[in-house]
């Protein structure tokens, strides 16, 4: 079934307040194979200058997900989340923000684009990343929805 | 374990930097099943496509494949081995092919270009076949 445009750039989302852990940072410098001390212990983090551990950079993405259905919005639009795939990400930096800061994610729908004779479409999302009033990050997600009985 | 290749200070970027240089490059472990689930866990990406070899059958694929903000975050490795994170302005990716469980990323950046005192870099993820997994740009402050 088709995104329907309207509806999904319409689509309201509830703000994301989210506080990182030192801890989950440390535990996704684990997973993610990073050595560098500043990514996984405060006192290396403190000597390189930083108040705590950092939000590494692809980390943002993660503060989106750090809700109780954080795939709500595709099934509101009636997509099936196996369809799905992560097409393009991007990151835009104003600030450092760190584990124990409270950031608040905004996120929303500004495209949806049909390609392939609608075999694909194309949902850009747009989610600005706060610490009260200034701007830290921006982050775009393009997500890819497979419909493969549509393509020519 | 064998250690990573690691950027380290020979790699810095220093006054003079010119379009062309590279950065050293960084080539991981085989993904394999555990990375995944503790890369689950720790991005909060829960999406059983990446963990459950019985959803990722019932989506008609054979095998479970990473997450492509693993290799993101490999990438963020990378540049943050180059730099200090706070120099780093933008960078964008494009996913370009999935990875498969298993598969075992390196990845590489080049300068393009040096412009008032920003660099763009290229950057892509590579398996050993020569996939290319993911490609993308970023812009790091040099002053």
């Amino acid at each position: 079934m088709p995104v329907d445009a309207r509806q999904a750039t319409a689509y309201r989302f509830e703000p994301v307040v989210v506080t990182t852990a030192r801890e989950r940072l440390a535990f996704f410098a684990k997973a993610t194979g990073q050595r560098d001390p500043v990514y996984r212990d405060l006192a290396a983090a403190n000597a390189a200058g930083h108040p705590d551990l950092p939000i590494p950079p692809s980390f943002y993405f993660s503060l989106e997900l750090e809700q109780p259905d954080p795939f709500g919005w595709l099934t509101a639009l009636g997509i099936d989340l196996r369809r799905v795939l992560h097409g393009e990400q991007s990151f835009r930096y104003h600030a450092m923000a760190y584990a124990g800061d409270t950031l608040t994610l905004h996120p929303r729908i500004v495209d949806v684009a049909v390609k392939k004779g609608g075999a694909l479409e194309l949902l850009t999302k747009q989610t600005a990343v706060t610490r009260g009033d200034e701007l830290i990050a921006e982050a775009v997600s393009v997500i890819v929805v497979r419909h493969p009985e549509a393509g020519a | 374990m064998t250690a990573p290749s690691r950027a380290g200070l020979a790699g810095a970027p220093r006054a003079g930097l010119e379009a062309g240089a590279e950065l050293p490059p960084l080539t991981l472990e085989p993904i394999s099943r555990t990375t995944l689930a503790l890369f689950a866990g720790a991005s909060g990406d829960h999406n059983p496509i990446h963990i459950d070899l019985d959803v990722a059958r019932s989506a008609g694929l054979d095998d479970v494949f990473a997450h492509g903000m693993l290799s993101m975050a490999y990438l963020g490795r990378l540049l943050t081995g180059w730099v200090p994170q706070q120099r780093l302005r933008s960078w964008r990716v494009r996913f370009a092919a999935v990875t498969p469980v298993h598969g075992r990323p390196t990845c590489t950046g080049r300068v393009v270009s040096v412009t008032d005192g920003l660099a763009t870099i290229e950057l892509a993820v590579t398996l050993p076949d020569g996939t290319v997994t993911l490609t993308g740009d970023a812009v790091v402050d040099l002053s």
